[in-house]
């Protein structure tokens, strides 16, 4: 009882930290310092936190009423297996990804980007990522989503260059309409069921009428498969991402289209079991996967070519779950987790080119691998690992994936087995062409004298380092992921453990009286 | 029925926000007959909020995002059913109390939709500032392909394509492409820019940014 208390208290940690950082980090924003070691700080605890979610999950989800008002009344805070995952991985990455912008600052001596406005909103980004894996509530998923979002805006146009704003624009108009849609899907949601707890509508939603349902569904994806960049609705990403600063960049790759991942997990394992749209899916999938990556590989310059292989891995995790069987939904998240870390990592090994070869276009960068050898070798570690490469972590993931593919084998599953090898193999042909080039090709104009500082290479290497890790530990990993697995795929557990068997929580009442009542009882 | 109530009643003092639906679930139906006038309201907002954010400019776009919001708010507000009294205990009868989820929601929406307003007016003002206008710009990749396009373009006239009287090099030395200049040059060049002819005559003269530039 004691443990799963101690458990209980580390759930608001992973938002309330952050924010609260937020907000001295902006009060003392003329001293830079005081901003560094709070952000650094905040972020460190959220991870310690996270790790702790992550033994505690293990034990059964963990449920925390916000101000002790009991669910559905009040709101609840739900860390599951795969939420703590999620978060683990999450604060871990950017933690790596802020100490990288410190050595980028640093070395820039602070000059050119408004730094002070950096940390607060880098920060709220932190809570709001952590808000919206931690929600037990449709309606706190929603302000989960929009605080990542408002920060994701500031972070994208931060400095007001025209290019940037041109790519803001696009970006915060996409956004904005996928906001809307999601409240509209709340709306009705609400309109449907009486009720936006997560759990209570696991309970009501089998009673709704299949076409509103479905409704529900389908708003719910469209919502969802924009932020997560799923092939119709993926067009702004490839455009809006490669101009914000690199380590922007790299955080948005890594963890802004995972949210989206992870919504749409939750809302298909918990709210719509009955898999009606997983043929939609699985198509959907498919065309993520193969018009993704023929994007990527039309591109010339490195940053666009990420953009677009993230795109089309997105298509990965959708083939997972839209094969809803727990050994797919194992594979997924071994494969967001997977994921998350290795973009990223790429993303800020391409920053470390731009800086020490001047350009991120495969026509004016080479010979690389000659002047800078440790950053031939970070590069080329995990855009193996990207590719699927034997015996990295990409390829596990998507061994998992294939096997599921095969084992279901229906005609669809088929095409998409076929799918994920051909886009492995187009993936493969467009990160060796950016090594050729970049690394290899004698230098079509002459490299600038630069040097990557130690503050950024540092941070690089702990990511590339923790993507051979999750090689490592492969197995422990598959496993956690495959019991996350077997949570979600009975919803039960979920709704068991935020509305416990005889108490009073299912209909409203807080837990305070559901003690005096029984002790009232006892007397 | 008075067990539940006598479960509750202790509940609904501490809680002012606490959910009737549930409340009304567990004794009657809700009436959910929406109202006429709020359902036309939602429909006009959502019709010409779309109108909007098909347009260019993006302040139109942010007033189209502004409508289409509000006609979200208004679906809360139809989500919770009849309207009732405040629901405070010992006000209203718990059967008559309006739902205070919803406009607790619609509040929280409103404040989002406020601060994004006011990052979106933001954004179009520094738009205005640095390009004379605050048009959402072609997908960089689009100009890209309708280069290629142009540069692919047979030799001969085809009286089938041309219809405008505009060749697709015509086109081509209109399409623009900022990763042709070195780093900031997506600003300077902007004079070079023929299909610059359709931005507000207000915007090539006084723009502060030129000036700045």
């Amino acid at each position: 009882m004691n443990l799963t208390y101690g458990f209980a208290t580390l759930v608001p940690l992973p938002v309330v930290l952050p924010l609260f950082a937020a907000g001295l980090a902006l009060a003392l924003w003329r001293h830079q310092r005081a901003q560094h070691i709070i952000s650094v700080a905040a972020l460190s605890l959220v991870l310690a936190a996270s790790i702790g979610l992550l033994v505690g999950a293990d034990n059964g989800p963990i449920v925390v009423d916000v101000g002790e008002w009991a669910a559905p009344v009040g709101i609840d805070l739900v860390a599951d297996r795969l939420s703590a995952l999620m978060l683990t991985v999450s604060s871990f990455v950017l933690l790596c990804v802020l100490l990288y912008s410190l050595g980028q600052g640093v070395a820039d001596g602070h000059d050119k980007a408004p730094v002070s406005i950096y940390h607060p909103t880098y920060l709220v980004l932190a809570a709001g990522v952590a808000n919206a894996f931690l929600s037990g509530d449709l309606f706190n998923l929603y302000v989960g989503f929009e605080i990542l979002l408002a920060a994701s805006y500031v972070l994208l146009t931060l400095g007001g260059t025209g290019e940037r704003i041109r790519a803001g624009s696009i970006y915060v108009v996409v956004a904005l309409l996928s906001s809307v849609i999601f409240l509209v899907a709340i709306a009705l949601t609400y309109a449907a069921t009486g009720t936006v707890n997560l759990a209570q509508l696991a309970e009501r939603l089998p009673d709704v009428d299949p076409g509103v349902r479905m409704t529900l569904q389908l708003l719910l994806l469209l919502a969802f498969g924009i932020k997560a960049a799923i092939f119709p609705l993926s067009a702004w990403l490839p455009d809006s991402y490669p101009t914000a600063p690199a380590p922007v960049t790299a955080v948005f790759a890594g963890l802004l289209t995972k949210v989206g991942v992870y919504a749409i997990i939750r809302t298909q394992t918990l709210l719509f079991p009955d898999n009606r749209l997983d043929t939609v899916l699985m198509w959907l999938a498919l065309l993520t996967m193969v018009i993704g990556i023929l994007g990527a590989v039309a591109q010339n310059d490195i940053k666009r070519l990420l953009s677009f292989t993230l795109v089309s891995h997105i298509g990965y995790m959708i083939f997972g779950i839209s094969m809803a069987s727990e050994a797919g939904m194992a594979a997924s998240i071994f494969y967001v987790v997977h994921h998350i870390t290795v973009q990223t990592t790429l993303f800020l090994v391409v920053g470390l080119i731009e800086r020490r070869g001047g350009s991120t276009s495969l026509d004016k960068l080479g010979g690389l691998a000659k002047i800078a050898p440790g950053l031939a070798i970070l590069f080329f570690i995990p855009a193996m690992n990207l590719a699927g490469i034997p015996p990295l972590s990409g390829f596990l993931g998507k061994v998992g994936l294939l096997q599921e593919g095969v084992a279901q084998g229906t005609p669809l599953t088929w095409a998409l087995v076929v799918g994920s090898v051909v886009t492995s193999l187009l993936t493969l042909y467009a990160i060796v062409k950016a090594w050729n080039k970049a690394f290899w090709q004698t230098a079509p104009v002459e490299l600038p004298a630069a040097s990557t500082p130690r503050g950024m290479v540092g941070p690089t290497t702990a990511l590339v380092a923790f993507g051979l890790a999750l090689t490592f530990a492969a197995g422990p990993l598959y496993s956690y992921a495959e019991r996350a697995a077997g949570n979600l795929m009975q919803p039960q557990t979920y709704v068991d453990a935020v509305f416990p068997g005889d108490s009073g929580r299912g209909q409203g009442v807080s837990n305070d009286l559901v003690e005096e009542e029984q002790e009232g009882g006892e007397s | 029925m008075s067990s539940t109530n006598h479960l509750l009643a202790p509940l609904l003092v501490r809680a002012a926000d606490v959910d009737p639906a549930d409340v009304a679930r567990t004794t009657d139906s809700i009436d959910m007959t929406p109202s006429l006038v709020l359902v036309l309201a939602i429909g006009v907002l959502f019709a010409t909020g779309v109108y909007l954010l098909l347009e260019r400019s993006l302040t139109r776009v942010l007033i189209g995002f502004i409508l289409i919001g509000n006609g979200a708010n208004l679906m809360f507000l139809v989500a919770g059913g009849r309207a009732g009294g405040a629901p405070l205990i010992g006000t209203t009868p718990t059967d008559q109390m309006s739902d205070p989820l919803v406009q607790a929601m619609v509040l929280t929406a409103i404040v989002i939709t406020l601060g994004l307003t006011a990052f979106v007016l933001a954004m179009a003002y520094r738009s205005w500032q640095l390009h004379g206008h605050d048009e959402v710009q072609d997908d960089l990749e689009d100009r890209r392909v309708a280069r290629h396009a142009a540069r692919n373009a047979p030799a001969f006239e085809d009286s089938d394509t041309e219809e405008s009287g505009e060749t697709l090099d015509d086109e081509a030395s209109q399409v623009y492409d900022e990763t042709d200049g070195d780093g900031d040059g997506a600003t300077d060049t902007r004079g070079e820019r023929p299909g610059e002819k359709d931005a507000p005559p207000s915007g090539s003269a006084g723009t502060p940014g030129g000036e700045e530039r």
